[in-house]
C-alpha cells in the first residue's frame, strides 16, 4: 500500500488515504454482521432442502421444489452468466433471459435427480467465514451408509441481496464444472447460444 | 475491459480479478479450455483415447456385471466394508512413510476391530463406532515427501489419476504386506478388492452414470472431479483456490 501510495500525488493520497480509511473501516464492520447472515441464509437453505429429502415426494415434485429453492437462495442470473463464460458477453439480453431460464430448470433437473441419494440423510451448517470478496459456509452431509462429507456454500452480496453462488462438494468445484459442462455443450453447438438453450430445456 | 480494483479495496490484499485474468490467459493461451485444468492436462489427447476405452470396458463389461449382481445394497455395502479393511494394513505402512503416526496407529486400532468385532472386515464397526478413518495410499506419500501432482493420467481400465499417483499405486501393490500371505489367499483378496469394485459401480450408479453418459464432455468432466476431489483429499485447498468469481469474470457485461 506504501508502494502504491508512493507514486500518487499528494492531494490524491489524502483523497486517497480518506477514501481508504473508509473503505477499510466499512467492511471490517459490515464483515461480522455479513458472516452471521451468510450463514442465516445457507441455514434456511438447508432446512429448506432437507424438508425436502424428508416429504417423501415423488421425484417429479422434488424437483420442483429443488428449482423453487435454488431460484430464492442462489444468484441464478450470475452463475448462469459465468456458466456460459466469454459467449455471455455477445449474447443479447433476450438470449441471455431465454438461457438463464433453461440453465435454471437444466440444474434443478440434474441435481434434483439425485436427491434419491439423500433421504435419510441430513445437513448441517457447521461454520462460516469471511474469504477474499464472499462469504464461505461450511456444511456437513451425512449420507445413510456413507461417510460424512464436506459442503460448502459461497456467499455475496453483490446481486443486491445476500444470494450463495457456488457450491464446493468435497473439493469440488461445481460453477467450474458447469462451465467445463455448458462450454462443451455449446461447442456442440458452435457457439449457437439459441441452440444451446434449446438443448438446455430438454437436458 | 476488466476493470482493475485496487488491491487495498480486497480483504486479504490480494487482486482476484488479476488472478482470474492470469488463469484465463493461461487457459486461453493452451487451447482455450474453460475449465482450466488445460495446462495440467499435457498427455490430453493419449488421456481421451484411454477414456474412450475406459468408457467401452464400462459399457459392455463392468456396468452390465454390476446392474446385474447388485440388487441387494447389503452385499455391496459387505463388499465394500471387507475389500477397505483388507487395504488397511497398506495404510499403515505409508502412514508411518508419511511420519503420521497417530494415523497409523489408529489404523492399526480399526483393522483389529473391524478383523475380530467385524467377523474379519465384512462390517465396518469401527466407523459405527465413530472411529476416524484414515484411508491413504503412496500417491498421498509422495505428496507428504514434497513430489508434485504431474500430470493428468487416465489409466486403462483405473481411470482418472496423475502420473504421481499411478506411481503410487504400482508401489501400493509392491509393498502391501498383504502380498505375504500364501498364493490363494493372495488371489482372494484381489478377488474380492475386484468384487468391491463391481459393487461400488453398482452401489454408485446413478452418480457414476451421469457422468459417464450424461455429460457433453465426459473426460473434462472425470478430469475436474479427479483433480479437485484428489487436492481436497491432500489438503491442498484452501478454499481461496476454490473461488471462482462470476461477479469479477471478464467476459461478462
Amino acid at each position: 500500500m506504501l508502494n502504491d501510495t508512493s507514486i500518487l500525488s499528494r492531494r490524491r493520497f489524502a483523497a486517497g488515504l480518506a477514501l481508504g480509511t473508509v473503505a477499510f473501516a466499512l467492511p471490517m464492520r459490515a464483515a461480522a454482521l455479513t458472516v452471521e447472515q451468510a450463514r442465516a441464509l445457507i441455514d434456511k437453505a438447508v432446512g429448506d432442502i432437507n424438508s425436502v429429502i424428508s416429504s417423501g415426494k415423488a421425484e417429479g415434485a422434488m424437483i420442483g421444489d429443488f428449482e423453487r429453492i435454488f431460484v430464492k437462495y442462489a444468484d441464478v442470473p450470475a452463475i448462469a452468466r459465468s456458466a456460459l463464460g466469454p459467449s455471455a458477453k455477445q449474447a443479447s439480453k433476450a438470449q441471455m433471459t431465454a438461457f438463464t431460464k433453461a440453465f435454471q430448470g437444466y440444474i434443478s433437473r440434474k441435481y434434483g435427480r439425485r436427491f434419491r441419494e439423500f433421504i435419510g440423510g441430513t445437513i448441517e451448517v457447521t461454520d462460516a467465514k469471511p474469504v477474499k470478496s464472499y462469504y464461505e459456509v461450511i456444511s456437513v452431509a451425512r449420507l445413510k451408509g456413507e461417510a460424512p462429507f464436506d459442503l460448502r456454500w459461497h456467499v455475496s452480496d453483490k446481486s443486491g441481496s445476500l444470494k450463495f453462488f457456488n457450491l464446493i462438494i468435497e473439493g469440488v468445484n461445481m460453477l467450474a464444472s458447469e462451465r467445463a459442462e455448458i462450454g462443451a455443450m455449446l461447442d456442440k453447438q458452435r457457439g449457437d447460444v439459441d441452440a444451446l438453450t434449446a438443448v438446455l430445456k430438454k437436458t | 475491459m476488466m476493470r482493475v480494483i485496487p488491491t487495498f479495496l480486497t480483504p486479504s490484499g490480494q487482486n482476484p480479478a488479476r488472478n482470474l485474468a492470469l488463469c484465463c490467459l493461461l487457459a486461453v493461451g493452451l487451447g482455450g479450455c474453460a475449465d482450466g485444468l488445460a495446462d495440467r492436462d499435457p498427455l490430453e489427447p493419449l488421456n481421451r483415447d484411454i477414456h474412450a476405452f475406459n468408457l467401452a470396458v464400462d459399457q459392455f463389461a463392468l456396468r452390465p456385471v454390476a446392474s446385474s449382481t447388485t440388487g441387494n445394497g447389503e452385499v455391496a455395502a459387505r463388499l465394500s466394508d471387507f475389500a477397505g479393511n483388507l487395504g488397511k494394513p497398506a495404510d499403515v505402512v505409508n502412514n508411518v512413510l508419511q511420519l503420521r503416526l497417530v494415523k497409523a496407529s489408529e489404523n492399526v486400532l480399526r483393522f483389529g476391530v473391524n478383523t475380530i468385532f467385524g467377523l474379519g472386515g465384512l462390517f465396518d464397526v469401527a466407523s459405527a463406532a465413530g472411529m476416524p478413518e484414515n484411508d491413504t495410499d503412496f500417491g498421498e506419500t509422495l505428496h507428504v515427501w514434497g513430489i508434485g501432482e504431474g500430470a493428468y493420467l487416465e489409466v486403462p481400465f483405473m481411470g482418472p489419476s496423475t502420473t504421481r499417483d499411478f506411481a503410487g499405486t504400482l508401489i501400493d501393490m509392491a509393498i502391501d504386506p498383504l502380498n505375504q500371505l500364501n498364493r490363494d489367499q493372495v488371489r482372494g483378496a484381489a478377488a474380492a478388492k475386484l468384487a468391491a469394485r463391481v459393487a461400488d459401480r453398482g452401489r454408485y450408479s446413478e452418480m457414476v452414470d451421469s457422468i459417464l453418459y450424461e455429460s457433453a464432455d465426459s473426460y473434462a468432466q472425470a478430469r475436474l472431479l479427479y483433480l479437485q476431489n484428489r487436492r481436497h483429499q491432500l489438503g491442498q485447498d484452501s478454499g481461496e483456490d476454490d473461488f471462482v468469481d462470476p461477479y469479477e469474470d471478464p467476459y461478462a457485461e
